[in-house]
């Protein structure tokens, strides 16, 4: 099925063609925001992190904001590094050079300060901006697809509806050839023995269920109730009463296909992916959308039963929500209700190829509501607190 | 529009589509070996999507919704009674408890 999408130098199709640029810690984002600002139409992510991370938490953190800079949405990259910060800029612009995406750095003890960088960085976005201009989609394949799956303010019309009309997706965007991740390991804690039995892999099955054991044994560990968090206030109000029953309808968003693989939070997608994935995320959906994103997703579809606004910096994200109140009453956040399912009676089909082609057209360039509202929430998950 | 939503014959629990009241009968079929027909006394005003025990369920046996345990009664739950957090609890990252479950 074609599709129309920028071509990139190592292959990739992205469906937007943003400017992206790249604080490598905290202390760059303002200047990094100040850049982007003189540049209409770039973007800059709010890294909160970015140094005093020890191990694997800085090299996650670094990861991930790379990850972004490799997404096929975005056609060009500034990075912007402090100098003395955990993640060196230099380090994050030759990875994304090595992609053949054009890209360039700066640092803010090298320029002599957060003015000089801002004339700097604004001097460089410039012709890359002009450059990202003159750039047209060409026709491509749903095959290079890969769509993130994501539910937040999940209430029970969420398993009964919203969720299996995404799965009806998943499950036709993968027989076209394209690619599914299911996430959010919290939420599959009660239902995990049900995907463990659809991975094809025993080294990947395995994976997934450490990633579930080592969730559960967090919370265990801290001597701490999973319930003080999960399922959130909303959820329960919304009659969701234990994680294991939201985790059991969170499931229905990976339709029916065999699990490819399981992967790491920010884990990149092999070149011949086509398949269903799961990412080790969190339930948190901002830190999940960003670690699939990272991951090379470019879009999102996201099942709200109580509705929330979330979007995304570079992919857009269309929102589904199984209960009717909801789509009324947050009509400006919120695409396709999935809720006529329960009060109108139509089918999982027939909502499923709405969404379907509501997908095709936002890879095809229109915005839904959290992206032509301009929604860009990010964050990075972390495996350790700050040191 | 059905009132009541039953998602597999394993549950005791159904799921209500709209608000229902104490007093109202709701009837809901179960498969077992034959189809068994229940008639339910609701004992309780329900909230909309919450869901309402269609057997008893004593304390410390599972709740089943979607054919799957989601959690273990606290208190006995008599049929027509709201299920939820007041008297069913979840056995899944319980460090309160200091207790790890196996996995399957």
């Amino acid at each position: 099925m074609k599709i129309r999408g920028y071509k990139r130098a190592n292959g990739t199709y992205g469906i937007r063609n943003h400017l992206l640029v790249i604080p490598t810690s905290v202390c760059s984002t303002d200047t990094a925001q100040k850049i982007a600002a003189l540049v209409p139409g770039s973007v800059a992510i709010p890294n909160q992190h970015g140094c005093c991370q020890i191990g694997s938490d800085l090299a996650l953190t670094k990861k991930t904001i790379t990850g972004f800079g490799l997404n096929p949405n975005v056609g060009a990259v500034v990075v912007v590094g402090l100098g003395c910060d955990g993640v060196q800029a230099d380090e994050v612009a030759e990875e994304i050079r090595a992609a053949a995406k054009p890209v360039e750095s700066i640092v803010i003890q090298q320029c002599g300060g957060t003015l000089k960088a801002i004339t700097r960085g604004a001097e460089l976005a410039l012709p890359l901006a002009r450059l990202l201009s003159t750039q047209d989609k060409v026709e491509c394949d749903i095959e290079n697809i890969i769509m993130a799956m994501e539910c937040g303010g999940s209430d029970p019309t969420s398993g009964l509806a919203s969720n299996p009309a995404i799965g009806y997706v998943a499950d036709k965007l993968i027989e076209l050839g394209g690619s599914a991740i299911l996430s959010e390991t919290t939420e599959v804690i009660g239902a995990e023995h049900l995907i463990a039995a659809r991975f094809e892999s025993d080294i990947q099955r395995a994976k997934f269920l450490s990633f579930v054991q080592q969730v559960e044994k967090r919370a265990i560990l801290m001597g701490e109730d999973l319930r003080s968090g999960q399922p959130t206030p909303g959820n329960k109000e919304g009659g969701l009463s234990t994680i294991e029953e939201k985790s059991l309808g969170c499931m229905y968003k990976a339709g029916s296909g065999t699990f490819k693989g399981a992967l790491n939070y920010a884990e990149m997608l092999p070149n011949d992916h086509s398949g269903l994935y799961f990412m080790d995320t969190p339930g948190q959906d901002i830190d999940s959308i960003t670690g699939m994103v990272a991951g090379g997703a470019q879009v999102v579809v996201f099942s709200t039963g109580r509705g929330t606004p979330t979007g995304c910096p570079i992919a857009p994200v269309i929102k589904i929500t199984g209960n009717s109140e909801t789509f009324s009453t947050m009509s400006d956040n919120i695409d396709v209700n999935a809720g006529r399912i329960i009060t109108e009676g139509d089918s999982v089909t027939k909502i499923g190829e709405e969404l379907f082609d509501k997908l095709v057209r936002v890879c095809n360039g229109q915005q839904p509501k959290a992206e032509s509202l301009g929604h860009r929430e990010f964050g990075i998950y972390k495996l350790a607190g700050t040191f | 529009m059905k009132s009541v939503l039953l998602i597999s014959d394993k549950d005791n629990v159904v799921t209500c589509l709209h608000p229902i009241k104490k007093g109202e009968p709701v009837t809901v079929e179960v498969m077992n070996n034959t189809i068994e027909e229940l008639n339910i006394m609701v004992k309780e005003d329900i909230p909309i999507f919450h869901k309402i025990a269609i057997k008893d369920i004593p304390q410390g046996e599972y709740c089943y919704k979607y054919g799957e345990k989601i959690g273990c009664a606290t208190k006995n739950i008599e049929q027509g009674m709201h299920v939820h957090v007041h008297n069913i609890e979840s056995t899944r990252g319980r460090g309160d408890k200091q207790k790890v479950v196996g996995l399957s």
